[in-house]
């Protein structure tokens, strides 16, 4: 069995190695027992939920004891009663980071209340919006963090058992997760009797099988429960009936990674970091067309233009800022000009985008935010699960009028179609993927009407990128040196050496290699 | 395309399978970890080893099937010696993904989601794989391809099919 005086023997015994291994790799600073990364990207960060990642070995539960793991979990066990560690969650306002930002404490305070032979704990790594990757980080760099915040929420609200439901997709993440659960048995952290307090709770991995639908939690507790991943009708609460229809907490893995943090430092440490209604950090990963793209963990409330700029590095190529899409699929396209948004529940929500899961994806001057919208739509149309006919079937129509527009073949009424499917799905849908199914839509609608007016009514796409409206075009520049002719797939290229040279425009399939080709110093092949 | 299953060449492996099924059987929810089971060890999921599950689970052909169309993990076609996966995920599509895909799908001669005749790949095309700041990323078995151009695409492929 192991006690609270072990655990902390293990810790000082290996802390010295784990910092003498660091100081050989000499991308870390040790100060005041805090170990952070050095570089210029980490040091505008503020890593919460991030700390260990990229300092323990994942695959070692000792190192993770190192930086005072498991303690938070012991001296719980050993000194708090159930009720004050759900009132400290509620006081620290941690706020759920799967994307909708219900208060952690609040749900787990329902699953408290009822009365059950069985209660479940689940975390929800079925991490599936597309441009988003911090779960995927966390669980394959910092496992234990996720186990003990589930171990802490399980003494919490009086479960047993945990699943934690990962995405297929996440070899990696699975098996280093089984590695981390094993030793956690063995040393008895995880399994009966923990800490010599009678407290037992035990944690299975359950996999996905490639639905994004899944990551709702209702929809999360049909699949484990070995049927078709389809959100229920929510008469209950998931803390009241869940899983087998007994009361069940679904938190997000970063919010799991946030608890053990939050009781070793305190609910006063925590709530001093970001803002009032949204404290604490939030991991974000920047990327698309930004210059350093990746994971960044900052304060709530960060302006938007910081995290773009300042920590991202701003635009590649020198391009023209147009747009970040947050949220995934169901988030929303944030224009230039609301640039200096603070990031945070409230105030994403209030400019008809969302949080979500922390995707940021940037974009430039030459992304179609109609062949964006078009993209999202694509996605929802294939992950619909087919219960809600708004969802199933007017996400479906959406679709086809955004193919039609991106093709040049749009009609006037179009956009006022849009407007009134996206409302339709928006209030008829039973969960989150249809309620925010339009979202793409209506923020793109919204901040760049303009470009779908080009295609519709001048058939021009103003990024250039909608294949059926550009049109390659070989300008006077041209110095007849036929690297144009050479580089085209379907040979419709013809001049003679040292003359213009001329596009057969019938046979173009528009492949852009004959502008690629072109000398630099020329540059006579122009899209337009 | 017609796929047989060889019930005599996967003897052991039906083996194998029948007894994971019996020691999950009295799991509840046992049947996402069977199918799942079934993929790994067939590559597929053979309508014999579905109709196998039915009975030892007590679960009906029908919620099985109901089961197995909805994630899109589980294939009724065996899947290729090398699965190559294409992300189409928001960062890889805006840096051109699909360009890549078109010449994959050029190069082998079938479309997404299919294996080819010989059974020596297949094309899936992926929701986000979780590594946009390499875009456009693809996947062969377990390798990951970052930064992909059209260009490379031939001579990614050449290694996988001198493979014997």
């Amino acid at each position: 069995m192991i006690t609270i005086e072990k655990l902390e023997q293990i810790k000082n015994y290996h802390r010295p190695f784990l910092e003498e291994r660091l100081k050989e790799s000499a991308n870390t600073t040790i100060k005041d027992g805090n170990i952070a990364l050095n570089d210029l990207y980490y040091n505008k960060q503020t890593r919460i939920a991030l700390k260990n990642c990229g300092i323990i070995n994942p695959g070692n539960i000792e190192d993770y004891i190192a930086v005072d793991g498991y303690s938070a979990l012991a001296n719980i066990l050993m000194n708090k009663s159930k009720a004050e560690v759900i009132e400290d969650m509620k006081a620290s306002n941690l706020r759920g980071r799967g994307g909708a930002g219900f208060p952690t404490g609040k749900k787990w305070e329902e699953a408290f209340k009822y009365n059950a032979d069985q209660k479940y704990m689940i975390c929800n790594a079925d991490e599936g919006d597309p441009g988003a990757f911090m779960d995927r980080s966390i669980l394959e760099n910092d496992p234990h963090s996720v186990l003990e915040g589930m171990a802490i929420g399980g003494y919490a609200v009086g479960a047993d058992q945990g699943f934690i439901y990962v995405r297929a997709e996440y070899p990696t993440a699975v098996k280093r997760l089984k590695i981390a659960i094993e030793q956690a048995k063995e040393l008895g952290v995880l399994g009966n009797n923990i800490f010599g307090t009678g407290f037992n709770f035990d944690i299975k991995l359950k996999l996905g099988s490639g639905a994004f639908v899944c990551g709702e939690g209702t929809a999360l507790i049909e699949s484990i429960e070995g049927k078709r991943g389809m959100p229920r009708t929510k008469i209950y609460r998931t803390a009241h009936k869940g899983l087998w229809q007994k009361p069940t907490i679904i938190n997000n893995v970063e919010t799991y990674a946030n608890v053990p943090v939050i009781f070793q430092k305190g609910v006063e440490w925590f709530k001093s970091i970001g803002t009032e209604k949204s404290p604490g950090t939030k991991v974000f990963s920047l990327v698309g067309k930004v210059e350093n793209a990746g994971l960044v963990e900052v304060p709530m409330g960060m302006p938007l233009r910081e995290i773009v700029y300042d920590i991202g590095g701003g635009i590649q190529n020198g391009k023209k800022f147009k747009a970040v899409q947050t949220g995934g699929p169901s988030g929303g396209c944030i224009p230039e000009h609301l640039i200096d948004t603070p990031v945070d529940f409230e105030s994403l929500g209030k400019i008809g985008s969302i949080m979500g899961s922390g995707g940021m994806v940037v974009m430039d001057e030459d992304t179609c935010m109609v062949d964006i919208a078009r993209f999202f739509l694509e996605f929802t149309v294939d992950e619909s699960c087919g219960k809600c006919i708004p969802c199933r079937e007017g996400t479906k129509r959406m679709l086809e009028i955004l193919e039609r527009i991106v093709e040049g073949k749009g009609e006037e009424q179009d956009i006022e179609t849009l407007e009134t499917l996206s409302e339709t799905i928006t209030t008829a849908s039973l969960c989150g993927l249809g309620q925010t199914a339009a979202n793409p839509v209506v923020t793109t609608l919204k901040y760049f009407r303009d470009e779908y007016e080009a295609h519709i009514k001048d058939h021009k796409c103003p990024a250039g990128s909608c294949k059926s409206l550009i049109e390659y075009f070989i300008t006077e520049k041209c110095i007849g040196c036929g690297m144009c002719a050479k580089a085209c797939p379907v040979q419709c290229i013809s001049g003679k050496p040292k003359e213009l040279h001329i596009i057969n425009k019938l046979a173009c399939i528009k492949c852009g290699a004959c502008m690629e080709a072109c000398p630099k110093k020329v540059q006579a092949v122009i899209k337009r | 395309m017609e796929f047989s299953f060889d019930k005599e060449k996967n003897k052991e492996k039906i083996e194998i399978f029948r007894m994971f099924v019996e020691q999950n059987k009295e799991d509840k929810g046992a049947l996402m970890p069977v199918l799942q089971e079934a993929q790994i060890i067939f590559g597929y999921l053979p309508l014999e080893m579905l109709q196998m599950i039915s009975k030892i689970l007590f679960v009906p052909m029908s919620e099985i099937y109901g089961v197995a169309t909805f994630y899109s993990q589980f294939s009724f076609i065996p899947k290729g010696d090398n699965i190559i996966s294409i992300c189409l995920g928001t960062a890889c599509y805006v840096k051109g993904a699909t360009i890549i895909l078109e010449e994959i799908e050029n190069q082998l001669g079938i479309k997404a989601g299919n294996t080819t005749p010989d059974l020596k790949f297949s094309i899936d095309s992926t929701r986000c794989l979780g590594d946009c700041s390499l875009a456009p990323v693809i996947l062969i078995n377990e390798n990951v391809y970052a930064k992909v151009k059209k260009e490379n695409v031939k001579e990614i492929l050449q290694k996988y099919r001198d493979e014997v």
